[in-house]
């Protein structure tokens, strides 16, 4: 029996939620076990690092990475299926640009270990202990992965060819992204696997969106009956729609939710963040500061709004403190 | 550093009123201070804020722009637009550890020449003030750590180089 065709999928910075996807191929993913050997799943089969180590470079057909990078641990994993792989495919939201883990940008990582280990108050530490990276016990050292100074998403650390985008991706994408693979018929590399376009275009709601939004006031979702019909956007929610990708076929919109940027931004746009206050904001009714900071007061939270997926790979990449 | 620091500024000035403002404190041989770079654009209107964003990650340790007066706007509503995006943005960049004093909107008539070296020179001031932002240098900052595990990792398995790039 000749040798099919070796894949690995790994996990970094992540929740589980990309797992989940490949699980939700279904039946489908008997057809991608039957063309592909899976030598290293660690959320589903046990492989060690040193059976990929002993491997040949080069020798792993495709490496699908999920999550963001923040450990030594992650950063250590990736480089070496780097080496040993010809693809490396960039897997969802945390591995593009850093996903929900990235919004920890905003803080130091001493002020987060600070409060998780003193002071946060269902915590009963009185010696103050936290993980070492090195200790000795009984004459041996154990050892813990580094924490680093920020997320990074996994392009920053390693050359990557493809991105898979979504928060989790889709199974259409996903299958998509393996058939391209097995068949060979592959987009230049850099390619993000999905419409190169705003996720407006796919959204059944688009033909109520107005052409002057007018917004008197932003809502959220759990402060209006939302019109299961009308552009989200012009019922007051913040809906990421016009500064994200399609590829999604709109499921939020279409489960009545305003879209949150998971896909990420299109090919033409360098940060989804600026581009959603652009096309958006400029659209808002008041013409005096005063009346434009009451409105803009219905968006407490403006970067873990605008970057809640992407704040790894926005242009300041974190906060500055 | 130990040379003086002399803050980098960049300016959107809009076609119509701030650029002709600042032609004009040109030719009336005012002075102010050299540390802007100015970019015409046709509008204030124009300017992105993926722009002022990009000249920060790109080394402007401040970012000035100048447009017509509200009601004055050669494109009847284009400065509007900009006061709007401007507001949510100037929210954003506090949220990111930019504040106050980086980034400011002035808006500046084509008759306003001595408006031009008066926001100039207090900008310029007040920048040098707050200090470097150098956000290409905190950029390679940051990015250290990941050398010393790319060492570690060529050390462990010696045999070939890891194909790695940023």
């Amino acid at each position: 029996m000749p040798d099919k065709p070796k894949v690995a999928f790994y996990w970094c910075a992540s929740c589980g939620g990309c797992e989940e996807a490949v699980v939700d191929l279904a039946e489908d993913i008997l057809k991608v076990v039957e063309a592909v050997d899976i030598i290293l799943w660690p959320v589903a089969m046990d492989f060690k690092k040193e059976d990929i180590e002993a491997r040949p470079d080069k020798s792993i057909v495709a490496s699908f990475i999920n999550g963001a990078v923040r450990t030594s641990e992650q950063e250590e994993w990736v480089r070496l299926l780097r080496k040993k792989s010809q693809v490396v495919v960039s897997f969802g939201a945390c591995a593009n640009s850093g996903g929900i883990p990235a919004l920890a940008n905003q803080s130091r990582t001493e002020d987060i270990m600070k409060y998780v280990y003193e002071d946060s108050p269902s915590n009963d530490n009185p010696a103050k202990t936290r993980p070492l990276t090195e200790c000795k016990d009984e004459g041996r050292t154990l050892t813990l992965p580094s924490m680093h100074g920020m997320v990074r998403s996994l392009d920053q650390v390693i050359d990557v060819e493809y991105y898979l985008p979504g928060c989790p991706p889709t199974p259409k994408l996903i299958m998509g992204a393996v058939q391209a693979l097995l068949t060979g018929k592959l987009p230049p590399v850099g390619t993000v696997l999905s419409p190169n376009m705003a996720l407006c275009e796919e959204c059944k709601r688009k033909d109520s969106k107005p052409a002057d939004l007018a917004l008197t006031e932003f809502k959220r979702p759990h402060q209006v009956h939302i019109d299961p019909e009308k552009c989200l956007l012009a019922q007051g929610l913040v809906c990421m729609g016009p500064a994200t990708r399609a590829g999604c076929e709109a499921l939020c919109p279409g489960g009545n939710m305003p879209c949150t940027g998971c896909f990420g931004p299109t090919s033409r746009v360098k940060d989804q963040g600026a581009k959603f206050i652009s096309s958006v904001f400029s659209n808002i009714a008041p013409k005096d500061e005063k009346g434009i900071d009451a409105v803009l007061d219905g968006i407490p939270d403006p970067v873990g709004t605008f970057y809640r997926y992407g704040l790894s790979k926005g242009l300041l990449r974190r906060k500055l403190n | 550093m130990t040379e003086k620091f002399e803050p980098r500024i960049v300016a959107f000035f809009c076609n119509w009123c701030t650029y002709t403002a600042a032609d004009l404190a040109g030719v009336s041989r005012l002075k102010y201070a050299p540390n802007v770079s100015v970019i015409r654009v046709m509008c204030s209107g124009r300017v992105d804020p993926q722009f002022v964003l990009d000249a920060f990650a790109r080394g402007a340790d401040g970012v000035l722009l100048g447009g017509c007066h509200p009601g004055d706007c050669h494109y009847a509503e284009g400065n509007y637009k900009t006061l709007r995006r401007m507001r949510m943005l100037e929210r954003l960049l506090k949220g990111m550890g930019i504040y106050d004093g980086r980034f400011r909107l002035e808006w500046i008539s084509g008759a306003e020449g001595e408006k031009v070296k008066t926001v100039i020179n207090e900008m310029t001031e007040k920048v040098r003030a707050l200090g470097p932002l150098d956000l290409p240098g905190k950029t390679l900052e940051w990015d250290k750590e990941l050398e010393e595990l790319e060492a570690h990792v060529n050390k462990s398995a010696p045999k070939e180089e890891v194909v790695h790039a940023r």
